[in-house]
């Protein structure tokens, strides 16, 4: 028995004779599949891990900090319905010193259970020994800043503590779910390398910080289908007299807060761009196979005149493109499954996991095939209507020239301004319009692509620039333990080196707008503030009014919340008033969702005048050093934040995150742009190859004939330029806004750099495709011209 | 390439030795077996033989589109065999002609516009009106290719050959695919050219009554030349009949 019919046998051949073609479209496909899997792989991977990794560690639910609660509260807190776990914790801020450093260190001290392993908030010990319990000065350090500052265990350090300084011997590094990603208070923006993390024994705590027989923060745990919000209500109710600052839920908790808007980020863009790049080939397949079947009219004609049936014939053309389809579909997924194991691999190091869960999307692998599949069968259709429509005489007929009548004779200006193959060039795209517009179409949805990509570099950038020149002109931010009198605001102003000095006052506070909620703070700060400022979409600083509050754009998504809306304010801090504002204007920042108003109408809600919680510096760089050691002696300084290593932590958050997917996406825009202008190209080769062969014949040269080829691609090429830049400001606004999360938003950037960067990427492509084309040209076998179609 | 100084004096072509091979090895196959022949200049001459022959591979080598895999060839003085692609891509651009069996015309051309796709690049071309008018298709300079029958497109790619003011004039199965009364107005034009402008006619053929018209028959059998007949008398192509 014969494994291959000869009709399959044919498939296989003219695979092989189209195999540059048909690898082309099979690796856009393959592209497009690849992204989807490696998108929805790489985000269930992230999400599963993560709860995982909360799990096996059994991070909390609820985190309860109040600011002085007697160890026995603990039982009345357990006894409230839907808590199934308790736990006691005393914390507190510190200033790290180390060895070489001029700035301190601000961390975070934790204590260790004082029996066994923590019931809640586990840790995981990566290096090292647990510090021994009897022993004060030994402590465990988060290995993400250890990492980052070259700390290993056996390190000496020394930390200040409630105002006082004493040593400590790190034994161990260790990780947490809790501090997946660590923020400095008052900073948007974490950073590994200023932030610390320490554990330390209770007893040792306690002491430091005067919490003896009492704690600061009770984890508690949930049981399966309690109401979080009840939770809340009743730990707060019982935290409340004791200085309760505020229950609130792991949505709120900051690290969880982080990877999860990553996550969140990370969907959105798995579920917009993939589409993207599977439909742009989709679109390709479908316009590739409906003129491969076109070239091969007489074939059809001749296996008809055989006696083969319409559909024998039509399944044969439809299994060409299923194969190239489907074969693109199982490339695509391959790759999709190393580079998303991969990628994984590299986000679990980001994100200090300790271990991986790495778990394949299913449903993707289905997505892309079906896609693929459905796109080769709509360029089915065609092929069908045409197998139909064919008479077997065909075959039989030498060739008849295609009817240029239409295209009319040239006249006056075209007359004397062009030569014959100008004509050539130019009669062609008259003919077939719709052909050519589809071919336009086609390369203008890749500059689309590429676009939308360059956009979104420029976005990232532009975030980064407008956050930190435009918005923020200090050069350092000084954060105070607690709210200070505004004198030390004329201090700072005395230092030598300090230029200008400008008050802040944060408070942390719950913000309702009908439904919607968010935990944040609100920054109170001057009427025209000019180092921190708030600025509309078009870069005006925006005043802040006696009356009202100003939101971010991020905020006010967030809360639903437009200017004129009044929106409840509930502040956790001092008195706890319960505030109405009215939305007085929002502002375009781009980093985290920050709430603005004015610092003297907020300390007057709070009844606090005069208060500052930190302040803004510009200073002279010479002096920059005396400024920060003098700073750090001043009582009351929590931290010093310098503006570039904040610029720092956020581009390498940009850069390594799940927004480094956009070099990707970049990459794949690319080839996928190529593949698309190569097609083009080898399309028009193909249906041209017998003119050119006798164009070579009559004593055209080389450069001759190919101007006649080239000169088509360019047109198409020019023609798809404006129709790319058009649909790629679609593309750069759903782009943009699939990488934008709660941390950073991207602008829509469509400018003249980015149209002009991807256009040169098209023409370069044209350029190159056009190279490869022409090779073949110069190859060509002049014979060929002789002889009939084959 | 200068023009022959004296192309009266010498054959329009001369070959020694002329052999092609395809592949290698067991599966090579000798389409030319050392083919020795001489065209006089201003001859038609008509080149018959079966399917294979080898016919065609000598017409394309003359025709400066195929190489020859040993043996020389010259068109007057120059070698063919010694010329590189370059030169060749001259050599049929000023020296020669070509009607194909399938008119090869440029679609998307008019049959005047076809005609100055040549004469836009030839040295010394004649008026491309006066070429479609020697062909008999003055009248229908305008038309797409489309527009016009098997017969008058070929008569275009003709009268595409000859704008050049061709050397050499090729015609490989130039009446293979029309009728025989079209097909005869077609060998008409081709003669009159040769008798107008004195263009030296190499013609592949399977139609052997063609033959008739020619000054020299060349029979072609498995690669090599049978024999070379010069007809005393010439039949003028209106009275062909095959």
């Amino acid at each position: 028995m014969r494994l291959l019919s000869p009709l399959d046998r044919k498939l296989l051949r003219d695979l092989w004779r189209i195999k540059g073609q048909a690898g082309a479209i099979a690796v856009v496909i393959a592209l497009g599949v690849m992204t989807l899997v490696m998108m929805s792989g790489i985000v269930n991977t992230l999400e599963e891990t993560r709860d995982a990794y909360y799990d096996r560690y059994r991070l909390a639910e609820v985190f309860a900090p109040v600011e002085r609660a007697p160890e026995r509260t603990l039982k009345r807190l357990a006894e409230i319905p839907g808590i199934s776990a308790v736990e006691s914790r005393v914390t507190g801020m510190a200033l790290v010193e180390i060895p070489g450093e001029l700035i301190p260190i601000r961390a975070r001290a934790v204590s260790l259970p004082e029996h066994g392993p923590a019931r809640l908030n586990d840790i995981f010990l990566a290096e090292g020994r647990m510090p021994n319990p009897d022993r004060a000065e030994e402590v465990l350090l988060l290995k993400g800043f250890a990492d980052a500052r070259g700390l290993k265990p056996g390190a000496r350090l020394s930390a200040t503590m409630n105002g006082a300084r004493r040593g400590f011997h790190v034994t161990g590094l260790a990780q947490s779910p809790e501090f997946l990603y660590t923020t400095a208070p008052g900073e948007l923006i974490p950073d590994d390398a200023r932030f610390a993390v320490l554990w330390m024994s209770r007893a040792s705590l306690a002491a430091a910080y005067d919490m003896e027989g009492a704690f600061n923060e009770a984890l508690i745990g949930l049981e399966r289908g309690a109401s979080e919000a009840a939770v809340l209500d009743a730990v707060d109710r019982v935290l409340d007299p004791l200085g309760g600052l505020g229950a609130y839920g792991l949505a709120d908790q900051q690290s969880n807060f982080f990877i999860s808007e990553e996550i969140r980020g990370a969907r959105s863009t798995s579920v917009s761009v993939p589409p993207i790049f599977l439909g742009v080939s989709a679109f390709l397949l479908y316009i590739v196979i409906n003129r491969i079947v076109q070239a091969e009219r007489e074939e059809i004609g001749l296996l008809k005149a055989f006696g083969y049936t319409d559909w024998e014939v039509s399944a044969h053309y439809l299994k060409l493109m299923l194969v190239i389809a489907i074969g693109g579909a199982i490339l695509g997924s391959g790759l999709g499954i190393v580079s998303g194991r991969a990628m994984a691999g590299v986000y679990q190091e980001y994100y200090k996991f300790p271990f991986l869960v790495f778990e394949l999307e299913p449903r993707s692998f289905v997505t892309g095939l079906a896609i693929s599949v459905i796109s080769a069968c709509a360029g089915g259709f065609g092929v069908l209507r045409g197998v139909f429509r064919l008479a077997p005489a065909v075959a039989m007929r030498p060739p008849a020239p295609a009817d240029y009548s239409s295209t009319g004779q040239a006249a006056g200006l075209s007359r004397r301004l062009l030569d014959q193959p100008g004509r050539m060039v130019l009669r062609r795209v008259q003919r077939q319009p719709g052909r050519m517009f589809g071919a336009a179409i086609g390369i203008a949805t890749g500059m689309a692509l590429s676009v939308g990509m360059i956009g979104v570099q420029v976005g990232f950038n532009q975030t980064i620039d407008l956050s930190f020149s435009v918005l923020d002109r200090s050069d350092a931010q000084i954060t105070f333990t607690h709210a200070m009198s505004d004198k030390v605001i004329y201090e700072l102003a005395r230092l030598p080196g300090v230029e200008e000095v400008e008050p802040i006052r944060y408070v942390s506070v719950l913000l309702r707008h009908d439904f919607h909620d968010h935990r944040g703070a609100i920054n109170g700060q001057l009427s025209e503030p000019r180092l921190a400022r708030a600025m509309d979409a078009k870069q005006r600083p925006l005043p802040l009014p006696k009356e009202g509050i100003v939101l971010s754009t991020t905020l006010a998504r967030v809360l639903d919340a437009s200017p004129g809306d009044t929106i409840t304010a509930e502040i956790r801090e001092g008195r706890r008033p319960v505030l109405y504002l009215p939305v007085v204007a929002v502002a375009d920042s781009l980093l985290g969702s920050p709430a603005y108003m004015n610092i003297d109408a907020l300390n007057g809600a709070l009844n606090e005048p005069g208060r500052v919680s930190g302040a803004y510096l510009r200073i002279d760089e010479e002096a920059a050093e005396s400024v920060f050691r003098a700073v750090r002696d001043m009582p009351g300084v929590a931290g010093i934040g310098l503006k570039e290593d904040m610029r720092d932590a956020i581009q390498s958050i940009m850069d390594s995150g799940m927004g480094a997917m956009r070099f990707i996406m970049l990459a794949v825009a690319g080839i996928v742009t190529f593949g698309i202008v190569y097609n083009a190209a080898r399309i028009a080769y193909a249906e041209r190859a017998r003119d050119l062969a006798s164009l070579r014949v009559i004593g055209f040269s080389r450069a001759e004939a190919a101007f006649v080829l080239l000169g088509e691609l360019g047109l198409i090429t020019l023609i798809a330029l404006p129709i790319g830049a058009l649909m790629g400001y679609a593309m750069a606004a759903l782009v943009s806004a699939a990488f934008s999360t709660e941390v950073y938003s991207i602008p829509l950037m469509f400018d003249a750099h980015t149209v002009g960067t991807a256009a040169l990427a098209v023409l370069v492509s044209a350029a190159l495709s056009g190279w490869l084309v022409k090779r073949d040209l110069d190859r060509i076998e002049l014979v060929s011209a002789l002889k009939t179609r084959e | 390439m200068p023009k022959p100084s004296d192309t009266k004096a010498l054959p329009a072509f001369r070959t020694a030795g002329l052999t092609k091979t395809y592949g290698e090895g067991k599966a090579a196959v000798h389409a030319l077996r050392g083919v020795d022949l001489e065209v006089p200049t201003g001859e038609v001459v008509v080149l018959l033989g079966p399917s294979g022959s080898g016919k065609s591979t000598l017409l394309n080598i003359l025709g400066g589109l195929d190489r020859a895999t040993s043996g020389d060839a010259y068109f007057t003085d120059h070698e063919l065999t010694a010329m590189a692609d370059r030169e060749l891509t001259l050599y049929r651009r000023d020296h020669v002609g070509f009607v194909f069996q399938f008119y090869n015309l440029m679609p998307s051309l008019t049959a005047e516009e076809n005609v100055e796709l040549v004469t836009e690049i030839a040295h010394n071309p004649m008026d491309p009106g006066k070429a479609l008018d020697l062909v008999g298709l003055g009248e229908r300079r305008h038309h797409f290719p489309a527009q016009l029958s098997g017969g008058e497109q070929q008569r275009v790619a003709i009268a595409r050959a000859i704008a050049k003011q061709p050397d050499v004039l090729f015609c490989d199965e130039p009446t293979g695919a029309l009728d025989s009364t079209t097909g005869r107005a077609v060998l008409k034009v081709l003669a009159d050219v040769n008798e107008a402008l004195g263009t030296t006619v190499l013609m592949v053929t399977h139609a052997a009554a063609t033959a008739a018209m020619a000054h020299r028959v060349i029979h072609f059998a498995d690669g090599a030349i049978r024999d070379v007949v010069r007809n005393a008398e010439r039949l003028p192509p209106e009275e062909i009949v095959w």
